[in-house]
């Protein structure tokens, strides 16, 4: 059982892969860019899709996949047009295909009925394709004369529906086939000898092999694909069944089946791997002829723009477990803090007269820190396949709530910390929900306040000094801030009659139990708030921002730390306490001359720098810890830009030096300092705490600070 | 306690002295007993919270079990040790005078803290456990950690 867990892991891991090629393609094809190879792309991850799924008996997932894999395969011979309606079918099933993926994996049951609406609407597509085809014969979807018959115009051919397999069961039929394995086939342990046992139980089957192309027996090896067989077969099954049956070396075979009676080939199928026969064929013209009777007539022009697709290959990749990474990292951690120990030590004997053990401590160091960045870069994956996951739920939400919405996407290519990325996963989902729900209006009110109907969801990735920042922007109408100040005096969030400024009536959406949705729709409004968003986010040690313009829109920005594991720092101390301030807040530190910091009021000061007054924070008295200076020495200042006061200045005792250090959560062991955001391990195995400048600014209340100006 | 399962088996408790009483543990939520070492103290931290220290790479924070029990704070001492202990994932250590011995008892010969432990000094003690010299109070982990934990973010 074990072992089977390791193989179904294994394909949800692809599957999730696949789907992620699958809704990249779908960008691709929606961006207006059509090409044969996309539509190829997006129907061998289907078909991969299924190939690997029916392993599992996952059987509502493998009837889905099939059927819209024959869609799919319609739009790739040509026999289906792509117009728009068809795409937003092709998208839809794309999406239903990842929910069917998920429910797999959970184990859960998915809604029979939603998948019943999604086969309708590939089948509605493919009864519109059979006809308007030429010729409703029992395979008529698969006939290449309903190609390009389609794109001419039509003679109001009434759209009949047709049960495609219920017509191909009318009685046995011959099928020629003609099977032609390549090296590779042998090379991954298929044995044609099964292939042929499994025909033969389909009907009755006749063989002839091809030995021509065999070698002498002295030839040192087998040349390629030296046998070829021509089958006949006679069935009751349909084409779908024989197809089935080479399904496994897909790609590894040149393979054509003809139906008797049909003058032209009937089809040419298992070209799921279309580049390498083409390859094939163009490399080497006169190696295979009869290999020229799978491509003839799908391959056309397009065969040449197939192998400049095939080098765009995805660079090898290995999966490892995440928890084997984790050890790795805090092996390396403390890899780091062992090595500065020991170069301290050896800095502290003094061998002066011993140059070379100094050079091989120096290598070490490098080392180390070679190491420490290579395995750091291992968490880092791009926010790409998030992102995607996004476009879904906008088309949900959009379907949900009667609106239509387009998401644009902008930097996602971006990198984030893995555990970043997953734990956004939630907090995002239901802002793109909140985003469509209540941020954009209705196609009504857009179309009457001059707006596309079509609303549009940006939502975009950069790194911006140390942090990584994401903004979730909508074009609709913006905060009703009556209405959300209504709501929170309603709820007593706030007194009534508060003087609440703009933004700080647009972050009371943040509030826990605040829920503006005066109707609860089936999407938000589920008494899970935005608070919960800014929750999550916090505990990324990130920040939730919201600016709002009526009439314009909404965006909400979300900055996070690019990695939940290190942090670059400036090594200060108050008391005697060691702490790290996040090199990404401070901005200078400075020694302030007399008279530049000036008392205002009972217990606030400010510091005077270049024409501009900043607000001292004594940090000792902040963090409740006595001061380790003189009261009367020399004030050292560290000013810091945070978010809830702008810029301020930080009063401590010493200033050290700048480093990078591993983040080592507080939570897990203890719980959350106030102003102390996480701790590290100082090269000497001291615990340094991680100061959160902002929440110390925002805690401050500038407490005993009146003491320690120098008069 | 807590495990009804082995009811009639026998536990072993560590023992150790804390502001001049007697203390015990069970010993599965005993990790290892280590030297005294340095501890950072934390801002807004409650007194009997010394700090949090490095235990190879883990930041885990240090309480001082006789603050825990209003019996004054442990004197600096060679003896002092670090009991670390563990309650479900979170990792713990316990600053205390000394560790004398583990010992094993019946399970039934754990008795009830009588009502007169009032306040905050029974609310930590799960039971009693005779011993040659006297008895040891058995330290109810979850609840003395809970209690001193900040709530969460």
């Amino acid at each position: 059982m074990a072992a089977n867990d390791a193989f179904r892991d294994l394909f949800f891991e692809e599957a999730e892969d696949l789907l992620a090629t699958l809704s990249d393609d779908l960008v691709r094809l929606s961006a207006g860019e059509f090409d044969n190879e996309i539509v190829h792309s997006i129907f061998r991850a289907v078909h991969s899709i299924k190939g690997s799924a029916g392993a599992f008996s996952l059987e509502e997932l493998v009837d889905f996949a099939h059927r819209y894999e024959t869609v799919l395969d319609g739009v790739r011979s040509d026999r289906l047009e792509l117009t728009p309606d068809l795409f937003r079918v092709v998208q839809r099933s794309a999406d239903h295909l990842a929910v069917l993926v998920e429910a797999a994996r959970t184990e859960q049951e998915t809604d029979r009925a939603v998948t019943e609406t999604a086969l309708a609407a590939l089948d509605a597509c493919l009864c519109a394709a059979s006809a308007t085809g030429a010729d409703p014969m029992p395979t008529a979807s698969e006939t290449p004369e309903a190609g390009p018959a389609q794109e001419e115009p039509q003679f109001g051919f009434v759209p009949l529906s047709l049960d495609l397999d219920s017509l191909a069961q009318t009685g046995p039929q011959s099928f020629d086939i003609c099977f032609r394995p390549h090296p590779s086939l042998y090379e991954n342990g298929h044995e044609p000898a099964l292939l042929l046992a499994q025909l033969a139980e389909l009907g009755h089957l006749e063989t002839e092999i091809d030995l021509s192309a065999l070698p002498h027996w002295s030839a040192p090896e087998i040349v390629e694909q030296a046998l070829s067989w021509k089958l006949r077969l006679a069935t009751d099954a349909t084409q779908d069944a024989i197809e089935e049956v080479f399904d496994f070396v897909d790609g590894l075979c040149d393979l054509t089946i003809q139906a008797e009676g049909n003058d032209m080939p009937e089809t040419v199928v298992q070209n799921g791997a279309p580049i390498e026969t083409a390859t094939t064929k163009l490399a080497e013209p006169d190696a295979a002829p009869t290999a020229t009777c799978i491509e003839a007539e799908t391959a056309e022009p397009a065969s040449a723009t197939k192998s400049v697709a095939a080098a765009d290959t995805p660079r090898p990749t290995l999966r490892v477990d995440l928890d084997r990474i984790e050890r790795l990292f805090n092996a390396v951690g403390e890899l780091i803090i062992n090595q500065s120990m020991i170069a301290q030590r050896v800095d502290d004997l003094q061998l002066h007269h011993d140059a070379d053990m100094a050079v091989h401590v120096e290598s070490y160091r490098l080392l180390a820190r070679d190491i420490q960045e290579a395995v750091m870069a291992i968490r880092a994956q791009p926010v790409k396949p998030l992102f995607q996951r996004m476009s879904r739920i906008v088309r949900e939400a959009a379907d949900g709530t009667g609106k239509q919405a387009q998401l644009v996407m902008v930097g996602e290519g971006t990198e984030v910390d893995k555990t970043v990325i997953e734990r956004l996963a939630d907090p995002l989902t239901h802002m793109i929900r909140n985003s469509v729900d209540h941020g954009l209006e209705g196609p009504e009110q857009r179309c009457a306040n001059g707006k596309d109907p079509v609303g549009t969801i940006w939502l975009s990735a950069a790194h911006r000094s140390g942090s990584v920042v994401i903004t979730i922007r909508d074009d609709g109408g913006g905060l009703d801030r009556e209405k959300v100040l209504g709501v929170a005096v309603k709820k007593g969030l706030v007194p009534a009659g508060a003087d609440l400024s703009e933004s700080e009536i647009d972050n009371l959406i943040f509030l826990p139990g605040f829920s503006t949705a005066s109707a609860t729709s089936l999407l938000s409004g589920r008494g899970v708030g935005l608070d919960v968003v800014r929750t999550a986010v916090q505990s990324l040690g990130g920040r939730v921002n919201i600016v709002s313009r009526p009439g314009k829109g909404t965006e909400f920005t979300i900055a996070l730390p690019l990695t939940l594991a290190v942090l670059d720092g400036m090594l200060i101390s108050v008391g005697n306490i060691s702490m790290l301030v996040p090199i990404s807040a401070v901005l200078e530190t400075i020694r302030p001359l007399a008279g530049e910091v000036q008392a205002v009021g009972p217990d606030e000061c400010l510091l005077s720098i270049r024409g501009r007054f900043v607000p001292v924070i004594d940090l000792a008295a902040n963090l409740g810890v006595p001061r380790a200076v003189e009261a009367d020495a020399p004030m050292l200042l560290l000013l810091v830009e945070t978010e809830a006061r702008g810029t301020c200045a930080l009063l401590v005792d010493r200033v050290h030096d700048q480093r990078q250090v591993v983040i080592k959560g507080l939570e897990s062991n203890y719980g959350h300092v106030p102003g102390v955001s996480a701790a590290t391990v100082l090269g000497d195995g001291q615990i340094a705490l991680i100061l959160d400048p902002d929440a110390i600014v925002a805690q401050n209340h500038g407490a005993g600070l009146r003491a320690v100006i120098p008069s | 306690m807590q495990d009804a399962a082995d009811q009639n088996g026998e536990v072993e408790f560590v023992i150790f002295t804390s502001g001049g009483q007697s203390f015990s543990l069970d010993i599965r939520h005993v990790r290892e007993i280590r030297g005294q070492s340095a501890v950072t103290p934390l801002p807004h931290a409650p007194e009997e919270v010394l700090g949090v220290t490095n235990l190879r790479g883990a930041v885990i924070p240090v309480f001082d079990l006789a603050r825990c029990f209003a019996l004054g704070a442990t004197v600096d001492a060679e003896r002092n040790v670090i009991v670390i202990a563990m309650n479900g994932t979170q990792t713990i250590g316990l600053l205390v005078q000394s560790v004398s011995e583990i010992v094993s008892f019946p399970r039934a010969n754990i008795q009830d803290a009588p009502d007169m432990l009032g306040g905050s000094a029974q609310s930590h003690i799960s039971g009693l456990v005779p011993l040659q010299e006297g008895m040891s109070r058995v330290i109810d982990l979850p609840s003395l950690i809970q209690r001193r934990m900040p709530v969460p973010a």
